[in-house]
């Protein structure tokens, strides 16, 4: 092939994900130690399971499968009828055991789906597989960085956290897709409340890319089996956000298309995403033979609870629930979706349907809640619920004007979580009764002849100046509606 | 009397784990396993049997338990560093 | 060599238990396999000269809310990896019953402290044969439970789909008894059952063997030294005589059982001795090296020739290319056997043979030709793989050298072995 021929070549990505995800449990997969490690000292949550201590035996912990099974349910996984644990056999200093109790070929989730919307585009994207394993302990480099450290400093209170390994087909055509799918895939999760996205180190993410000639891309976006066995992959790691994956994806993606490009070969490889550095770096030297000697862990039982699936119930996913609010409350596609971005949000606005008009409710939140918990970088649970409440009465009875109510008194709510009526009171946002606007208008009419005589003119600028001229006066509490109006009545009587 | 294994292949399974090995002791282990491995070559003629697991889903509840102080954990370790475990540099 | 009598113990101590109990009184060796608090378990190595646990297992909470007082920790094969208790780091154990000759193994100190008096009783460990063989050579009793009926939780694991902690004691009927104090379901042992929560094996202890059916596998009575089998076929006539039918029984698999055993033994022993890395207990390859180094350097120097020569089999075993020939072959071969004792039990009670096809080795005899040994364990191995119960009891002398044997039962059969057992003594 020549220089210019592979220049012009149109190149295609090809991306598979594993995502690990640690599973929301009170205890450790195999052992009764808390998860709750947070500002903890070094080995202070062990017990002789967790510590891999000679004789110490693991008992698997059921919330930790039943979550899993909601997994599995929501990705549409079939759950087998036996499912067991494995030793994977390796050798690194935060292993207690020296080897991780994982699922190998028997995984407790297998062929599952996930739908994501890209752009206006909904791909359904394949899972392979999904399992349960425990989390290794975490190593600090004395003297900082991995490649200079004299010797590395072993924590074990993470060894035996409950995570679950979600492994995707090589289905995503782009790091776009990606990130849609990972923040499709925490939604997901936590609906289901098996997953906490401000745990730190919850959400850890390898990826396996190659690019390919896009004529071989079929319309669908499915590639010929023997175009990927043939492609040389890398794989990247210590991706940890949506964010990261995007950027550690596009970079991988650009790297290997000018590596063609140039007519190069992409090595097969194992890839460290550098976030600070914002690049990826070759691990190869790092890498050792892979021969993991798998084989079952005689000290668990095997599992059967492919019967749970219908016995475990799960909440109404976000997808469904999306469509459930287009209809039940009239919603616009738009305002279904931001409604049901997140478990949270969808909870934190259905309960105000009890209240108030279903319609109203989701203009609010939409509309201009999210807007400024946004602008704020803040999630509706930082919200004052009752607060929130009251703010909309005020609204829907008609006491403050919908600007005043924005402007004011929410961001006054979101900014130093001040009380609504105290805000109205202090303000004096109240609206101006029909008296004082009245006199406001008569005041207006007497004060201004040149705009009566240009409104008797046929001028309609002229009522808009007067309009302006209440609302001035009234500092903004009066309804610009009703003041129309009035004015429009006294004029043409 | 078998034929040793090769040597290097008695190294190599040293190295996977992780046992050094002099080369003594790799001469020997080579000519035992050539003895010990034809013995179970007699394995090849075992009939496949299938065999259900009699004991299935033995759970414990989602329960805290007490574990170690920080102080037993680090007890046995040859060396700690500020609560830490002393361990080898890994690259 | 240590100080103490026999060598049986690594560590000598007194561990009270509780003031009452049904051991209350009683002294009880226990092998150093099995952890206990704040007293060291070395497992008969130099990788774990200085570990000391941090907790109890179970069996040992059990013995001492029994009220047992544990004398020491008795010494064993390295890892429990052996059949003379010569491969301990700790030197070898004499055997009380036959001057010169090993005890057996692994847990020839548990059965030589019993044998010598320095003991009332002693729990060892059963992976392939580690109490009935010693119990045989130095002529006392032993018990193999059924897999599952006793807590391995801190058991220090060699090959844990085959391990089980049982008895060793000078009668038939205080084995029972110490058995059914640590018998019985643990939460802290995913494999345990409901079985032997209120267990009187004891009372089984009757000699009442009328009408009972002994099956002899023909395949386990065969290949026994021809001192060892007389002395076998007078305790069968003596079990006749009290009113027993024996029958012959084939068990055709038990032809591969040995490699069967020590494929998966030793594939598991890879994987169980992996933690000793010397970063959390053992002994440490120093900070030179990057971790291969220092692991490989740590585990060079702490482990004996026997366990080295295991865990490198086992990780052959497990290796790609070679895991389906000889693991899942073995486990084939387990699940055969297991096929084969279930129609054997459909004809007989309880299986008998000799517990050893040979009188106790001649100290130092063994060492230089590790296959030797292992086709040793020939008539012991089946019931490991097998999940079964066994017991072997002293039947008599060859040469003036103790002979024991073997009852085998059905899954949670206890009570027929200690039955059929008792009626020899």
């Amino acid at each position: 092939m020549t220089a210019q021929t592979t220049q012009a070549r149109d190149l295609a990505v090809v991306i598979g994900l594993e995502v690990h995800v640690q599973l929301e449990t009170a205890t450790k997969l195999f052992c009764g130690c808390s998860t709750d490690t947070a500002d903890s000292e070094p080995n202070t949550h062990t017990c002789p399971t967790c510590l891999g201590l000679p004789g110490a035996l693991p008992v698997v912990n059921e919330a930790a499968v039943e979550a899993a099974v909601k997994v599995g349910k929501a990705l549409d996984a079939d759950i087998p009828e036996e499912t067991r644990f494995h030793r994977k056999n390796y050798y690194y200093p935060d292993l207690p055991k020296n080897f991780q109790v994982t699922q190998y070929d028997e995984p407790i989730c297998q062929d599952g789906s996930l739908e994501v919307a890209v752009a206006d585009e909904r791909r359904t994207i394949g899972i392979e597989r999904a399992h349960l394993e425990e989390d290794p302990g975490s190593l600090k480099h004395e003297g900082g960085a991995i490649d200079r450290a004299e010797y590395t400093m072993v924590d074990y209170n993470r060894a035996g956290m409950p995570l679950m390994e979600i492994v995707t087909d090589p289905d995503f055509r782009s790091p776009t897709e990606v990130r849609a799918f990972l923040e499709k895939l925490e939604e997901v999760l936590e609906y289901l409340g098996v997953f906490d996205a401000e745990r730190d180190g919850s959400l850890r993410i390898d990826a396996n890319l190659s690019v390919v000639d896009a004529e071989e891309v079929a319309e669908d976006g499915t590639i010929p089996t023997d175009v990927l066995a043939d492609a040389n992959r890398t794989e990247v790691k210590n991706i940890s956000s949506h964010k990261g994956a995007a950027k550690a994806l596009s970079y991988e993606e650009t790297r290997q298309k000018n590596a063609v490009r140039r007519g190069r070969a992409v090595e097969q490889e194992t890839r460290h995403w550098d976030e600070s550095r914002g690049i990826t770096v070759s691990m190869r030297s790092k890498e050792e033979e892979k021969d993991y000697r798998y084989f079952a862990e005689a000290d668990l039982p095997p599992m059967r609870v492919s019967g749970w699936k219908e016995e475990i119930a799960i909440p109404e996913l976000p997808d469904a629930r999306r469509e459930r609010f287009r209809e039940e409350y009239d919603l616009s596609a738009e305002e279904a979706s931001k409604l049901t971005s997140t478990k949270q949000v969808a909870d934190f606005y259905e309960a105000l349907t009890d209240e108030f008009d279903a319609g109203f409710a989701a203009s609010w939140v939409v509309d201009r809640l999210l807007g400024e918990l946004n602008y704020r970088d803040r999630s509706v649970g930082s919200v004052d619920r009752a607060a929130f409440v009251r703010l909309l009465e005020l609204v829907d009875s008609d006491d403050i004007t919908v600007k005043n109510a924005e402007e004011v008194v929410l961001r006054a709510m979101l900014d130093d979580g001040s009380d609504p009526d105290a805000v109205v009171e202090a303000e004096g946002l109240g609206k101006t009764s029909g008296d004082a606007v009245e006199e406001a208008v008569e005041e207006a009419i007497a004060d201004n002849p040149d705009a009566v005589e240009d409104y008797h003119d046929g001028e309609g600028g002229a009522l808009n100046f007067l309009v302006g001229q209440v609302m001035q006066s009234t500092g903004g509490s009066a309804e610009p509606g009703a003041v129309n109006e009035l004015l429009r009545e006294k004029l043409d009587s | 009397m078998s034929e040793p294994v090769d040597p290097e292949e008695v190294r190599h399974v040293a190295d996977l784990a992780r046992v050094a090995l002099n080369d003594e002791e790799a001469t020997r282990f080579a000519e035992q396993f050539g003895d010990i491995l034809a013995y179970f070559d007699a394995l090849d003629e075992v009939p496949a049997v299938e065999r259900d697991a009699d004991l299935t889903n033995v759970m414990r509840a989602d329960d805290t338990r007490e574990g170690l102080s920080q102080e037993e954990a680090l007890r046995n370790a040859p060396e700690t560093v500020d609560g830490y475990f002393k361990g080898p540099r890994v690259s | 060599m240590g100080d103490s009598e026999y060598n049986a113990f690594v560590t000598e101590t007194t561990i009270e238990g509780a003031d009452d109990g049904p051991l209350a009184g009683k002294t009880v060796a226990v092998k150093d396999n099995i952890s206990t608090e704040g007293v060291r378990t070395t497992c008969g190595s130099a990788m774990l000269a200085d570990y000391v646990p941090p907790y109890d297992a179970t069996v040992v909470q059990r013995l001492k809310e029994a009220g047992a007082t544990i004398v020491g920790k008795a010494n064993m094969d390295e890892f429990g990896m052996g059949s003379t208790t010569e491969t301990s780091a700790y030197g070898p154990t004499e055997n009380p019953a036959a001057p010169g000759r090993v005890p057996g193994g692994s847990s020839g100190g548990s059965a030589a402290a019993v044998a010598g008096g320095l003991a009332d009783l002693a729990l060892g460990t059963d992976t392939g044969g580690s109490i009935r063989n010693p119990a045989a050579f130095c002529g006392v009793v032993g018990i193999k439970p059924t897999y599952g009926l006793v807590s391995r939780y801190g058991l220090v694991a060699y090959a844990n789909s085959l391990e089980q902690v049982g008895p060793l004691a000078p009668t038939v009927e205080e084995a029972a008894a110490l058995l059914d104090v640590v018998a019985g379901p643990d939460d802290h042992d995913a494999t345990t059952r409901q079985e032997g929560a209120d267990a009187d094996y004891a009372a089984a202890a009757d000699g009442d063997v009328e009408g009972m059916t002994v099956g002899v596998p023909t395949e386990l009575v065969e290949g026994a030294d021809e001192g060892v089998r007389e002395t076998f076929e007078a305790a069968l006539d003596d079990l006749r005589a009290q009113g027993v039918e024996t029958v012959e029984v084939s068990l055709p698999s038990v032809e591969t059982a040995v490699q069967a055993y020590y494929v998966i033994a030793m594939s598991e022993a890879s994987s169980n001795l992996a933690r000793y890395d010397g970063v959390r207990y053992g002994v440490s390859g120093g900070y030179e090296g990057d971790w291969n180094e220092s692991f490989a350097e740590g585990r060079e120097e702490g482990f004996g020739e026997e366990v080295k020569r295991r865990v490198l089999l086992g990780t052959y075993a497990l290796s790609a290319g070679y895991h389906d020939k000889y693991y899942a072959k073995a486990q084939d071969a387990r699940a055969w056997i297991q096929q084969d004792f279930d129609e054997a039990f459909a004809e007989a009670d309880v299986l008998a043979s000799p517990t050893m096809p040979v009188p106790p080795f001649e100290m130092g005899e063994s060492l230089d030709d590790p296959l030797q040994l292992y086709l040793s364990d020939a008539n012991t191995v089946p019931v490991n793989l097998a999940n079964l119960p066994a017991i072997s009891v002293p039947a008599g002398e060859t040469d003036g050298l103790p002979v024991g044997m073997q009852f085998v039962g059905p899954a949670f059969g206890e009570h027929a072995i200690v039955r059929a057992a008792s009626a020899l003594e």
